[in-house]
């Protein structure tokens, strides 16, 4: 009988945990903040309240005490919130960068089926087509806002690296328009290239991550010689590429006419649908049209969902790791206090002001930890620059990006351990049986 | 050996604070095995034997640009080069554009120089006759649930097909049920119709693989390939396969640093939850240890018992979490159908392991142990 109650305790103490980790780890932090000051209220307020309020007080003076085991919850915690945040960090980066490339009134034409630009082919009879479709701004020449673009990869030598440790770079030939269809492009060094001649622009983070990348440089690509001569900033995976005119590219890469690609900067965002429909329409076609934003977000979403699986199931065994540290301590803390919590409710005090006060004790804790893993992370790992194959043929450089929302992820992860971590000392030190405690040593 | 039971005594004293230790030592070997099982599957991709025996010749300028096929012969006449074939990517994927497979269109004597895709005599001779023929690995064919006589359309997201659509038919001929996980998730065509279907391709070569017969020759055997094209249109770059596949890893993402920082982060931890859990453990114990002092146990047996039962603890824990990894990883992957690949846990994860857990285990126990050897008997227990 004893041990059949104990049991079915056990099991609903344990559906509240997941029922409440659940909501807790759902929940937005207005409702989060409401928790908290009905919480202050309570405490406040009501006599069981104060009561809880005094037994947490008592705890949490004598933390110092303790301070090692204290300490154990505290970095633990830290520890868990900090690699959590870091990978997160570095999944949230990833996808601004591929983002921001992107908006609503720029449309990317691609072969229909392929993946990525690297891999379409358009003839130059599309390519002219598409240029003519009605929906896309106009200069003030009356020229449409189109460029035409070839994108290949170049093999270039690795910042650091010896001199067969070869990279792979994304190389964008572009169209004479192409500077007015992404107005963010910014020249930082030098001059734009002379179309026909082998002249080439960088951007900051290609100069980054590659070797002689600097203006008026000569670097071989192939068996062909290239001059550098300027350096652009767009803040967006472009800068992760070299730029140079299309044609040139293009017999350079033996491409004839053809191109990987057509960017369009159409009038507003609001004539993308008839554009897509005038091309989806034309028989001489077939092709695929997404805004710039629709076609890099598909190009990042893989990649940052591996990020973010990877992140939390590495972020979940730690964080077992650290709740059973953290359920150790605090046994180990409500057994010290065993006497004190006896008298307590010896003298009248209930059950409820004791659970509560152990769980604040722990919570307040796990707070800390989130609190300085999350600025762990911030500090060692915001702007921290990584690259990675992207789009199947370039690096991609991007910044970690540690955001506010995923410092309060990680704030939620730590309360979410505290909340485990002090529930069941809580509901022990609530339970125990007062002669017996009263009477150890 | 003799302290064995006190040992034992000592570690489940108390179960309920041993057990909870027992459990995050787990949780961090367990992510040890996980991790370090990623970070070698990186670190050893193409550092196979037969590895070491080809050369990768790919284009100078990038590896998406092709080579002619006129090279072939040339590769062959350099001295100390076996055999050579040839390979190009075709960049399929099945069902969606986004299910990409790792496809590739290869030359008749390809398989030749990958005996590790272990395929069958009959699947071969199978191959070798069908023209739309279509080799896949193990894990790609469970993943898509395919079967030898699969009629299956593929597309290429680059390639189009004689008829101009990206859709492409093949006969699946045989499962390559091959170790290498790479081979095991590919899929291979032949080279011949792949070429003779696409308009786009006309004869060309995405690279080149030689076999040598003396690996020491390696390098200059790359510098002779590398100068038959020398100031030509199309400039070569050869390397050993084990060198090209490392470039490649290192350009995914540098994953040693990454696990390497992880992997600090926790152990950080551990050292000092467990530090916790044993400076506790001795202080209970206080007044035994005096006991046993008492009568007749030497200051450096006590020493040995806290380190043994530190060490002890972190070696149980360990072994489990470790156990646990290689338990799941083969459990994961088979769940996934193939989606997820995850390494087993190597016998170097197991030996790192086990040196990190007894060093782990020193390294806690030292402080407790020092203190219970230095206890003054008296005052112990007295309890002051």
């Amino acid at each position: 009988m004893q041990r059949l109650k104990s049991f079915l305790r056990g099991t609903g103490l344990l559906l509240v945990v997941i029922a409440g980790i659940a909501a807790w780890l759902l929940m937005p932090w207005v409702a989060a903040l409401g928790v908290a000051a009905a919480l202050a209220l309570w405490m406040w307020l009501t006599r069981r309240g104060r009561q809880a309020r005094s037994v947490a007080e008592v705890g949490l003076s004598t933390l110092p005490q303790r301070l090692g085991s204290s300490l154990v919850i505290v970095i633990g915690i830290a520890g868990v919130v900090g690699v959590l945040v870091a990978l997160l960090a570095m999944a949230e980066g990833y996808r601004t960068t591929l983002r921001r490339s992107g908006s609503t009134d720029t449309a990317i034409v691609l072969r229909g089926g392929s993946a990525a630009e690297a891999m379409s082919v358009l003839a130059n009879e599309d390519v002219t087509v598409i240029g003519d479709t009605a929906g896309i701004a106009r200069d003030a020449d009356g020229e449409p806002l189109v460029s035409p673009e070839l994108v290949v990869a170049a093999n270039l030598a690795v910042k650091g690296g010896g001199p067969d440790d070869l990279g792979s770079v994304q190389f964008r030939g572009v169209g004479p328009q192409a500077f007015a269809v992404r107005p963010n492009v910014e020249l930082v060094a030098g001059r734009r290239f002379t179309p026909g001649l082998r002249e080439l622009i960088a951007g900051t983070g290609a100069q980054r991550q590659f070797a002689g990348l600097e203006v008026g440089n000569e670097i071989k690509l192939g068996s062909q010689v290239w001059t550098v001569v300027g350096i652009f900033e767009s803040g967006d995976a472009m800068a992760s590429e070299v730029w140079a005119d299309a044609a040139t590219v293009a017999s350079a890469y033996r491409r004839g006419s053809s191109r990987t690609s057509v960017f369009a900067r159409l009038t507003d965002a609001g004539a993308f649908d008839a554009f897509k429909a005038a091309l989806a329409g034309d028989p001489r076609l077939s092709v695929d049209t997404m805004t710039t934003l629709e076609y890099f977000e598909k190009q990042s979403s893989q990649m940052t969902t591996i990020l973010r699986v990877v992140g939390k199931v590495v972020g979940g065994i730690m964080a077992i790791g650290a709740l059973f540290g953290a359920l150790n301590c605090m046994f180990a803390a409500v057994a010290a206090r065993a006497r004190e919590i006896a008298t307590l409710r010896a003298i009248g005090f209930r059950g409820l002001p004791v659970v509560v006060a152990v769980m604040l004790e722990t919570m307040l804790l796990a707070l800390a930890g989130g609190v300085i893993g999350g600025l762990v992370a911030w500090l060692a790992f915001n702007g921290f620059t990584a690259s990675t194959i992207a789009g199947g043929v370039g690096q991609l450089t991007f910044h970690f990006q540690v955001t506010p929302e995923l410092l309060w992820t990680g704030i939620k992860w730590a309360l979410a351990i505290g909340f485990v971590g002090g529930l069941y000392p809580a509901v022990r030190a609530a339970r125990l049986p007062v002669t017996t405690a009263l009477r150890e040593s | 050996m003799k302290y064995l039971h006190l040992i034992k005594a000592a570690l489940f004293r108390r179960k309920g604070r041993t057990i909870l230790t027992l459990i995050s030592i787990t949780a961090a070997f367990l992510l040890f095995g996980m991790l370090d099982g990623v970070r070698q599957s990186f670190a050893n991709a193409g550092q196979t034997a037969a590895g070491a025996t080809r050369l990768q010749t790919g284009s100078r300028l990038s590896f998406i640009q092709p080579l002619p096929k006129a090279l072939a012969p040339r590769i062959a006449a350099v001295d100390g080069v076996e055999e050579v074939t040839w390979a190009n990517w075709f960049g399929g994927a099945y069902q969606e554009p986004s299910n990409q497979i790792f496809s590739f269109a290869i030359a008749p004597n390809y398989l030749d120089l990958y005996p590790e895709a272990n395929v069958d005599p009959a699947a071969r001779e199978r191959f070798a006759e069908t023209r739309t023929g279509l080799l896949v690995g193990k894990a790609l064919a469970d993943r898509f649930k395919w079967q030898v006589g699969d009629q299956i359309p593929l597309l290429s997201t680059i390639f189009p097909n004689s008829d101009g659509s990206k859709v492409w038919t093949f006969d699946i001929v045989g499962i390559m049920d091959s170790e290498d996980g790479f081979i095991a998730g590919s899929a291979f065509l032949h080279w011949e119709y792949f070429d003779e279907s696409t308009p786009y391709n006309q004869g060309q070569v995405g690279w080149y693989v030689s076999r040598i017969g003396d690996v020491g020759a390696g390098d200059r055997i790359a510098r002779d390939i590398d100068a038959i094209s020398q100031n030509s249109a199309h400039e070569t770059k050869t390397q050993t396969e084990a060198a090209a596949t490392a470039n490649w890893m290192k350009q995914i993402a540098d994953i040693a640093l990454i696990v390497t920082s992880i992997m600090g982060a926790v152990f950080f931890t551990l050292l000092l939850l467990t530090g916790n859990t044993m400076a506790q453990a001795v202080r209970e114990r206080t007044s035994e240890l005096a006991v046993l002092k008492t009568i007749g146990f030497p200051d450096r047996s006590v020493l040995f018992m806290v380190l043994a039962e530190s060490v002890a603890l972190i070696l149980i824990g360990g072994v489990i979490g470790l156990g646990i990894a290689a338990l799941l990883g083969p459990g994961v992957n088979a769940a996934s159908g193939g989606v997820i690949n995850m390494p087993p846990v190597s016998w170097s994860s197991w030996l790192l392991g086990l040196g990190i857990m007894v060093a782990i285990g020193l390294i806690v126990g030292a402080l407790p142990a020092l203190r219970a050897m230095r206890l003054n008997v008296v005052d112990a227990l007295a309890g002051r």
